[in-house]
């Protein structure tokens, strides 16, 4: 059943499909979705209720709706659009509405006394946020922001949908040439253990370092 | 259980209802109790006192078989609770036996352990059905009349949440109760109680002690509580007892000068 | 725009015949399973011998770790070669989904039984109860509301994640969509898919808010435990190793 020279053909293969698409994908969406993520979570805070209800809203639709259909939605709306740009900026915008929770969990976290003692000394709103509110929020939130990113990892096979040869794509259509798929697919599923899980663990140091 | 071992006799001749063998107990690598033997007699009163981590509620845990036991024995009229004796071999029973031998057993808690998804009179059928097997109506009826003991009848659909941490502990101890165990075990149920809620608690269990031969195993901060219910004090640090005597005797005239100026910090 | 409303209603009614059926069977089957999966792992996990806990704690780690699609084609395109058994694709689907979240549900429960007080466990121990009957009548309903909003949240997931099923060539929502593209365009086309899976997300959400409600009111819990369950549901997706304080088994230490 297992082939070890089909295997040892399909690692360079899927590695190089790793590293070119998936890591690339997770790093920049993530990123993404960090910044959009802390602009949702003070948007909805800021905001009157008049826009900040329909962004919530928004938000709210885009969190409880699948993500592969958001790729397709995408991909063939703005065909002028690469697979990739399309699969970073869906990935991103997706999971900018999770770190938004995050980032809001991590501001509320914060006692009001912060903010009486920023208006007492009567600093404006931006350096109030700035200087006082973020980076304690921030601090509270990375643990989480960074289990996001382990979560979006996962999901981006999702890229199949749209055909963008990421290395799960890269492995059924190795296993589709050779007639087996156990090598390809084992050696995917490792490659996403292996980068995940110690990531995973690493956040859990993170948390409890953190953590005050 | 028939044992090897014959248990020595107590003043009056029977067995006696709990008897400490050299029990040792250590967490990690600390000792908490170190060859501990004493014996309580049926119906008989004890109140252990000490500072805190000189052993006293792990004596009461290990009765109850929270804790496993390091060395040593534990006999409950004559049986033995965790380990026993055969052929001058130390052997742990296995948790059927010792499930035998625990139903003799009760205890209340420090923080009562009410179980929230239950209403005060379930709480107190419980276990009366499903670890004795009595039937509902019988349970009920049962635990009803202990209500009425507490004074808590008309609570006996609340939820534990609604009740105050008095009315709490005086349900948990009619659950103790409702298994009618021979043995109960106090461990600092008023601790955790306002002050003004302590007195009701104290005169609950003042009148199970004259009404009942439940043999009762203290641990209290309340002084004039151990004098008033228990025939006998024992007075443990670092994991011995350091001394023992009637509440009377140990009181007013405390042998040891440790015994004294923890008295003094108590009372 | 009236393009895309008239394209929008001829999209909807078309989804709501056409594919609908099989997200619901894969959403209904990924459930079962996933709960069924959940109990026995976090079980296992809380309360087995070392042994079964480092299998369980194996198990679950492993579903979490790898990836969801790729789990979804071993079981389509590996098992049948490997043991002569195919699953077909709505059983591959069903098993993937439920096995993938089912891990995830496994972490609901062990850390919704490990939020049981110990007190919960000494007291029922004291009242002689057999391990079963602790477990079923005392500490079981007790954790149940503190995992329900961690399923809540699996749930909803849950529904996302049967989107993936197309892979295993399942006519869902997500494939009629994409059918209907050409005909209706890409807009209303994936809209109105969207709005289907919305209200999809947004009946299970309620729904199970709802035995959230009723499971905590039967508790009286607090609003703190019910926040903290709350918190700590956000975060049952993230985190491959969210593992919490190992479990620690009742009385291992106590106050002297």
């Amino acid at each position: 059943m297992w082939d070890n020279e089909l295997f040892l053909q399909t690692l360079p293969v899927l590695v190089k499909a790793f590293v070119q698409i998936t890591l690339v994908v997770t790093v920049a969406g993530a990123a993404l979705a960090a910044a959009l993520g802390l602009v949702w979570a003070i948007a909805l805070r800021e905001l009157p209720a008049l826009l900040g209800r329909p962004l919530g809203f928004v938000l709210d639709f885009i969190r409880m709706t699948p993500l592969p259909v958001h790729l397709l939605v995408v991909y063939h709306g703005f065909t002028q659009l690469s697979g990739m740009t399309v699969g970073i900026i869906v990935f991103g915008v997706h999971y900018s509405t999770y770190m938004s929770e995050s980032y809001r969990a991590g501001i509320d976290s914060i006692r009001k006394g912060q903010w009486e003692a920023a208006k007492a000394l009567s600093l404006p709103a931006s350096r109030t946020w700035r200087a006082v509110i973020l980076p304690q929020a921030v601090r509270n939130t990375l643990p989480s922001l960074g289990n996001w990113a382990i979560a979006m990892f996962k999901d981006t096979p999702f890229l199949i949908f749209i055909s963008v040869p990421e290395m799960v794509t890269a492995a059924r259509e190795f296993g589709g040439r050779h007639f087996s798929y156990i090598e390809a697919m084992t050696v995917a599923g490792l490659l996403f253990l292996v980068a995940s899980y110690p990531t995973a663990v690493l956040m859990r140091k993170l948390e409890k370092k953190l953590a005050y | 259980m028939p044992t090897d071992q014959t248990t020595p006799p107590t003043a009056d001749g029977g067995t006696p209802r709990i008897r400490f063998e050299d029990v040792r107990k250590k967490f990690g690598r600390t000792t908490v109790l170190q060859d501990l033997n004493f014996s309580v007699d049926r119906g008989e009163r004890v109140t252990l006192i000490g500072p805190s981590g000189s052993g006293k509620t792990t004596i009461l845990r290990l009765l109850m078989t929270l804790e496993s036991l390091t060395g040593g024995y534990i006999w409950v009229d004559g049986d033995p609770l965790t380990h026993d004796r055969r052929n001058g071999k130390r052997v742990e029973l296995r948790n059927k036996e010792v499930a035998k031998v625990r139903k003799r057993i009760g205890m209340v808690f420090q923080q009562f352990n009410l179980f929230p998804n239950m209403t005060v009179v379930q709480n107190i059928v419980e276990a009366p059905v499903h670890v004795l097997g009595q039937s509902q109506e019988e349970a009920n009826e049962n635990a009803l009349s202990l209500l009425d003991r507490v004074g808590l009848r008309h609570r006996a659909d609340a939820h534990p949440t609604e009740l105050s941490g008095g009315q709490q502990q005086r349900v948990a101890i009619a659950r103790a109760l409702a298994m009618d165990p021979e043995i109960l075990l106090l461990d600092e149920v008023t601790s955790a109680l306002d002050p003004e809620l302590v007195g009701d608690v104290l005169r609950v269990l003042e009148d199970v002690a004259a009404s009942t031969d439940i043999t009762m195993l203290i641990v209290t901060h309340e002084m004039q509580f151990a004098k008033d219910v228990s025939q006998r004090v024992m007075m443990f640090d670092g994991g011995k007892i350091l001394e023992e005597a009637p509440p009377e005797q140990l009181f007013s005239d405390p042998q040891h000068e440790r015994t004294q100026k923890f008295l003094e910090a108590v009372v | 725009m009236s393009d895309f409303l008239q394209g929008l209603l001829t999209a909807l009614p078309r989804l709501l015949q056409e594919g609908l059926q099989a997200t619901l069977i894969s959403f209904v089957g990924g459930a079962v399973v996933m709960v069924v999966v959940a109990v026995l792992l976090g079980l296992a996990e809380h309360q087995g011998p070392a042994w079964l806990r480092g299998i369980a704690r194996f198990v679950v780690e492993f579903f979490r770790g790898t990836s969801l699609v790729v789990q979804l084609f071993f079981l389509f395109y590996v098992i049948p070669t490997l043991t002569g058994v195919d699953l077909g694709s709505t059983w591959t689907a069903i098993l993937a989904l439920g096995l993938n979240y089912g891990a995830y549900g496994a972490e609901v429960v062990r850390g919704s039984l490990n939020a049981v007080p110990r007190g919960q466990w000494e007291t029922a121990t004291a009242l002689s109860m057999p391990w079963f009957t602790q477990m079923r009548r005392v500490i079981w309903p007790q954790a149940w509301a503190l995992m329900l909003p961690g399923f809540n949240n699996l749930m909803v997931m849950l529904v996302k994640g049967t989107a993936v099923v197309s892979l295993v060539l399942m006519a869902d929502l997500t494939f009629e969509a994409d059918q209907l593209r050409r005909r209706v365009g890409t807009w209303p086309a994936f809209i109105a898919a969207l709005l289907i899976y919305y209200v999809i997300a947004l009946l299970v959400s309620l729904v199970m808010r709802w035995m959230e409600r009723r499971a905590q009111r039967r508790l009286g819990l607090g609003d703190f435990e019910i926040r903290k369950a709350r918190q700590e549901a956000d975060q049952v997706m993230a985190g491959a190793a969210a593992g919490d304080a190992e479990p620690v088994a009742a009385g291992k230490e106590g106050e002297t």
